[in-house]
């Protein structure tokens, strides 16, 4: 798009500017517990910004994107809370057990349980997310509109309803008591008051990674090849972009940040439900990218943030779902490319003739 | 020396017989030109050349490679590029970044790099974008780079989508009906830039409707007329060839 | 598995399939006026039955029925003056969009109105407990109810395609919207009819339903996913094919159940969709050569 913009690692060093001035405005203000739901918001963000690169860019939606991050989450919370002590004695274990593979904790009743390390099923998570994004992506995304909505919304409802009714992934209570994840040394992505500013600091540094890589991706070769897909496939295969590997491949991207962002967050939560797997979860990021405006990594971030705060504020209530709904339907009524360029269209016009510099994004 | 050789492609849709039987061949550094009547098959015999769609039976043998059935983007780095009759466009990336697309099969940059803008990779878009203005340049309308190209006028698309196809360094060009929907002056300035592109040294094939802009810069012509091929011969000669009056100017 | 037990099982997959092929029907019919999939097509079975169940505490049956189907008629033709009728040419993505925050409203609307419970009518003859032998099988009354309804609907659609002005306008209008409205079609009143007719017969098919299968604010979606399953076996557009496929998935699914646990049940269906969709799109009932031509 035309118009002036600030080079990535500009903007990335201004989110962290606005991200520290959150940290100490809530500490000032006392309000140290809004700290917890802007974690959780980032680790959600997370999952928004790679549906943002798959619909916003390469123009693919997907009602799936909760799927996978519900594979990543329950993957960890699997792994993270079987408790392998019988089998200590087996050299299997014992193997795993020097190599780092397990890890040993205290259980509630004094003992001691010997669970998988978060960073296997980091691991784990994110490749089984991946996997199955591969393995569902390159037949699914041959389809086109309604078609490939349907088919990932049937992707995503078969997650929800094989989460549900396993019993091992604990049905429709979900899986608790997971334990932190050992980030660094001394400093766990969990729970509890303590670790609360750095946790806040992790999953937002986190996002700011994530920002810089996209925003590079989005100005780069590649990048320019997702959005002339989006606008005009024939023409995209034309010009030698290979366009079914490519959107495989976001897909697959897309789908290992939110299994990634499932991870982290069921950890710092300490467990997860089947509420995350939820074809209504995978509509309400597909809310987030509209509104922030198809092809703006900067605008899913912003909506991403605003609308998973507000709604885990509880400031929508049980209203929750119709808001995402409304929402929704509100932008893609009145404004589809996203409410962030309503009021950006006019002054940028006044700002051309000063061209776009080609990879500086969008 | 022949660049492309089509032996006997036919194309079948349902009941129809969209192409039948052709055969032709495009010298190199020629500019070639397949004319017909509406309907006559001439987009298909394009989408069969450059990979959108499989012939039924027939051979396409590009720089002594089979190539029919292969998908566009193996077509294309091969060294074949195509504009489209209806102009495409992508409409809400400017007209510099539409050229640079151009420019992705002679480019290698891959997602990691990308991602990670590592110095290789800054340094080829650094190439990309010269390359892109460099040819917009050559087509006179490095003025717009900036602007979004769905903003454009419909004469300074094309031309967009010219520099588009040939910043990807084409032996091969194929133009689905360029001077469509061009008024006089922008035709001649078509014509103009078809013979300077040939000059490069890129061999040109056109489908068209414009006669006179045919035959001012054809070097051959063939003509289709139903999916079948009626006369292939220099510009001249078909002019006068029978059938050809026939089917074109109707036989009343 | 004795054949009594099986027919028991093919009753049910029968009643079920009927309600499938009724939403691919009005997927069918949205479909061919518009181009759209209305995602919103199984909140208005949910409608249908919520509302009738709710009026029925104040009248007869048959007049809650009837008003019920009316009301969601009113739903549907709104649901397209508001949302759909005034956009100009919208993205498929868009559209898509669009209607399932529509769905996402109906439901929530239905919520806020009737709680989560679960609800249902009273059979319209007999009760929980009486039932029909057929071979072996003992079966409620009201799937004769629900068989008839469905059948007496595809019946009538059919007679009003194909024998009334109005269907052929409907038809002309699916065939080519703008030849049709160059020949003085109503076109933008046929939409919003073709909105309310689909919304019609899903609301008629969630009343008559209700008794057997009960129904809550949360029943549109799964329906709908089922419906526009159905939709695609039997080729979209295709209402012939849309009997057919939702009677066979209804069929499968029933069996399907007596070997696997009951919340697997849907991923049947689902992994069938996407079984379908990628392997052939155009439906099993269409030839090959119009599905290359088309475009997915």
């Amino acid at each position: 798009m035309a118009g002036f913009r600030l080079p990535a690692p500009a903007r990335v060093a201004l989110l962290a500017v606005l991200v520290v001035a959150v940290q100490l405005a809530t500490q000032a203000s006392g309000k140290g517990f809004y700290l917890t739901q802007l974690t959780m918001t980032a680790y959600y963000a997370l999952a928004v910004l790679g549906l943002s690169l798959l619909m916003g860019y390469a123009g693919q939606i997907s009602l799936g994107q909760a799927g996978f991050f519900a594979i990543g989450g329950y993957t960890a919370a699997f792994l993270s809370t079987v408790d392998l002590s019988a089998g200590r004695g087996g050299a299997g274990v014992a193997l795993a057990t020097r190599l780092g593979l397990l890890l040993s904790r205290p259980d509630l009743y004094g003992g001691t349980t010997l669970g998988v390390n978060p960073w296997v099923g980091l691991v784990l998570g994110v490749a089984l997310a991946a996997g199955v994004a591969f393995a569902v992506g390159v037949p699914v995304l041959r389809l086109r509109g309604h078609y490939l909505a349907m088919a990932t919304l049937a992707f995503g409802t078969i997650v929800s309803a094989v989460v549900v009714g396993t019993q091992r992934l604990g049905a429709a209570d979900g899986i608790s008591g997971v334990p932190p994840f050992p980030f660094l040394p001394g400093l766990r992505i969990g729970g509890g008051g303590a670790d609360r500013v750095a946790n806040y600091y992790v999953a937002w540094g986190l996002v700011g990674l994530a920002m810089l890589l996209l925003g590079n991706l989005v100005g780069s070769r590649t990048g320019r090849a997702l959005r002339a897909i989006h606008g005009a496939e024939d023409a995209a295969r034309a010009m030698g972009v290979d366009a079914a590997r490519l959107k495989v491949r976001v897909f697959v991207l897309a789908a290992a940040m939110a299994a990634a962002a499932g991870v982290l967050l069921t950890h710092y939560v300490g467990g997860i439900g089947p509420s995350e797997s939820s074809v209504m979860k995978s509509v309400r990021y597909v809310a987030m990218v509209a509104v922030g405006g198809m092809g703006s990594l900067w605008g899913a971030l912003s909506a991403a943030a605003v609308l998973e705060f507000l709604s885990l504020r509880g400031v929508f209530g049980a209203h929750d779902d119709a808001v995402f709904g409304g929402i929704l339907l509100l932008v893609m009524l009145f404004s589809p490319d996203g409410i962030l360029k309503i009021p950006a269209r006019g002054l940028l016009e006044r700002l051309r003739p000063r061209p776009a510099r080609p990879g500086e994004g969008s | 020396m022949n660049l492309l050789e089509v032996i006997g492609i036919s194309k079948r849709f349902g009941g129809v017989q969209a192409v039948k039987d052709v055969s032709f061949r495009v010298r190199k550094g020629a500019v070639k030109a397949v004319i017909g009547p509406n309907g006559a098959g001439k987009t298909t015999l394009f989408d069969l050349l450059s990979g959108f769609r499989a012939p039924d039976e027939g051979t396409v043998r590009f720089q002594d490679r089979e190539i029919q059935g292969r998908p566009p983007h193996e077509v294309a780095a091969l060294g074949l590029s195509r504009t489209f009759q209806n102009l495409k466009l992508f409409g809400h990336m400017t007209a510099l970044e539409n050229v640079m697309v151009g420019r992705h099969v002679r480019s290698r940059a891959g997602m990691l790099a990308g991602m990670l803008s590592s110095p290789a990779a800054r340094r080829e878009e650094r190439e990309i974008e010269a390359r892109a203005r460099a040819e917009m340049a050559f087509l006179g309308v490095e003025a717009l780079a900036g602007a979004p190209a769905g903003s454009l006028a419909y004469g300074q698309q094309r031309a967009v989508e010219l520099a588009r196809a040939l910043c990807a360094e084409p032996t091969l060009l194929l133009l689905d009906e360029p001077a469509a929907g061009l008024n006089m002056r922008e035709t001649g300035a078509l014509a103009e830039q078809v013979l300077r592109i040939r000059d490069r040294g890129v061999t040109v094939l056109l489908v068209e409707h414009d006669m006179s802009l045919v035959m001012r810069i054809s070097d051959e012509v063939a003509v289709l007329c139903f999916g079948e091929k009626i006369a292939d011969a220099d510009p001249r000669s078909v002019q006068r060839n029978p059938e050809v009056v026939r089917v074109y100017l109707g036989e009343d | 598995m004795t054949l009594d037990l099986a027919l028991q099982y093919l009753v049910a997959g029968l009643t079920y399939g009927a309600i499938y092929a009724v939403v691919a029907i009005g997927f069918n019919i949205v479909y061919s006026a518009t181009g759209i999939i209305n995602f919103a097509q199984g909140e208005f079975v949910m409608l249908g039955g919520m509302i009738a169940v709710q009026l029925s505490a104040s009248m007869p049956l048959p007049v809650a029925v009837a008003l019920a189907v009316v009301a969601a008629a009113a739903v549907g033709a709104l649901v397209e003056v508001a949302f759909i009728r005034w956009l100009r040419k919208p993205t498929v993505l868009r559209m898509v969009v669009i209607t399932i925050g529509v769905s996402i409203l109906l439901r929530e609307g239905a919520l806020f109105l009737w709680g989560e419970g679960v609800r249902s009518l009273p059979y319209f003859t007999g009760d929980e407990v009486s039932s029909v032998a057929i071979g072996g099988a003992r079966v409620s009354p009201q799937v004769f109810w629900v068989l008839g309804t469905v059948a007496v609907i595809v019946v009538l659609l059919e007679w009003f395609y194909r024998r009334t002005l109005l269907g052929w306008e409907m038809q002309a209008c699916a065939a080519n919207r703008d030849a049709a409205a160059l020949c003085g079609v109503p076109v933008r009143g046929l939409v919003t009819l073709s909105f309310a007719l689909a919304a019609a017969i899903g609301a008629l098919a969630g009343a008559v339903v209700s008794p057997i299968t009960y129904t809550s604010y949360a029943a549109g979606g799964p329906l709908a996913i089922k419906g526009f399953t159905v939709a695609i076996l039997g080729g979209l557009g295709n209402s012939g094919g849309a009997v057919a496929a939702g009677l066979a998935l209804g069929i499968v699914e029933s069996f399907a159940v007596s070997v696997l646990p009951a919340a697997y049940k849907d991923v049947v269906t689902l992994t069938l969709l996407l079984a379908v969709l990628v392997v052939r799109p155009s439906g099993l009932f269409a030839s090959g050569e119009a599905a290359r031509l088309k475009e997915f």
